[in-house]
């Protein structure tokens, strides 16, 4: 295994190859999308993706809108 | 008439019906039904993005957010944190600051945690958020939101997804005649005269979904409660006749060909 780490994203364990935020937003295709990121628990400015290392056991919560009332 | 604006914190709206997007069998016919009603304020919620098919199409895919104002809301939060962390998200998301916030008691009734609410009411306003609150038809509470600096305060007609219209109209006049913040009614509305009804009795605006989402065409009752939010505003705007308890003769009691 190269440098392929586990981290928890949206509730389920996840092997990633990404050691920031931006690259596992492109890593998931997600670049177009609007969403918003939380790290353990905080959340993080999207202008502070490409320097949020990402690192084994992050908690991460990956969000979007979708219909409500 | 001068233009009859509703005024919501630093928000400016020309339609008093603000509708939901939940519920509806596809995206192109929430996209219809909204624009039927004229609306231009529109709830969605915050949720996590499916990992394992990130490319499925979105609902602001078809509610353009350059056109429509989007209202986060906290839908299926049950403690303070959740709607709050749910709320950052979502001011990060998209930058919206008008939210609505809901925080539930139990998945049976759906009502309002008033406990929970207040604390986070509290926590988002002292970030600047500007906060639309569900909460119960309470008037003390209604007061108490306000007092921590909620931009409107939003009773339920009656449980979320119910129809079952105004469960206590007096309590929606007590809070409106008391409140000086936006009063609008969110949750319960059936059809087209509970809007209307609403707004008679001096509602600012109602928050539709189910009512519309649920219709067996969507796109006429969503154009149903338009109307009917408007006449029910204009009749609340001309003052209504005192009820009487007999009758008042419509034509003139003179000049009868008998007499």
């Amino acid at each position: 295994m190269s440098d392929k780490i586990v981290i928890q994203l949206n509730g389920e364990e996840r092997q990633v190859a990404a050691s920031t935020l931006a690259a596992l937003v492109s890593e998931l295709g997600l670049e177009q999308r609007m969403i918003a990121i939380e790290r353990n628990l905080e959340v993080v400015p999207k202008s502070q993706y490409a320097s949020t290392p990402l690192q084994s056991h992050d908690r991460i919560e990956l969000v979007h809108m979708i219909g409500g009332g | 008439m001068a233009e009859d604006i509703f005024r919501v914190g630093t928000y400016e709206f020309r339609s008093r019906l603000i509708v939901g997007s939940g519920k509806y069998k596809d995206f192109e016919t929430t996209r219809n039904a909204t624009e039927a009603a004229g609306a231009e304020m529109i709830t969605v919620a915050v949720r996590r993005v499916n990992i394992t098919d990130p490319g499925k199409e979105n609902l602001l895919d078809y509610i353009d957010p350059k056109k429509y104002t989007i209202l986060p809301n906290t839908a299926g939060c049950f403690n303070a944190d959740d709607a709050v962390r749910t709320l950052r998200l979502a001011r990060e998301a998209g930058g919206w600051d008008l939210v609505k916030l809901e925080v539930l008691g139990d998945t049976q009734t759906l009502y309002p945690n008033v406990v929970e609410t207040i604390k986070a009411a509290e926590v988002l306003v002292a970030e600047d958020f500007q906060v639309m609150v569900y909460t119960n038809d309470d008037p003390i509470v209604a007061t108490r939101l306000e007092e921590i600096g909620c931009v409107a305060v939003m009773p339920l007609g009656n449980p979320i997804g119910s129809g079952r219209g105004l469960a206590n109209p007096f309590n929606i006049r007590v809070i409106k005649e008391r409140a000086h913040v936006p009063i609008v009614v969110d949750a319960g509305i059936g059809t087209a005269s509970d809007a209307a009804k609403a707004m008679e009795l001096g509602a600012d605006a109602c928050l539709i979904n189910t009512a519309i989402a649920e219709a067996k065409d969507e796109c006429m009752m969503a154009r149903a409660m338009s109307e009917a939010v408007r006449a029910g505003r204009l009749a609340y705007l001309a003052g209504r006749m005192p009820k009487r308890s007999f009758a008042s003769a419509s034509s003139p009691t003179e000049g009868y060909i008998w007499d």
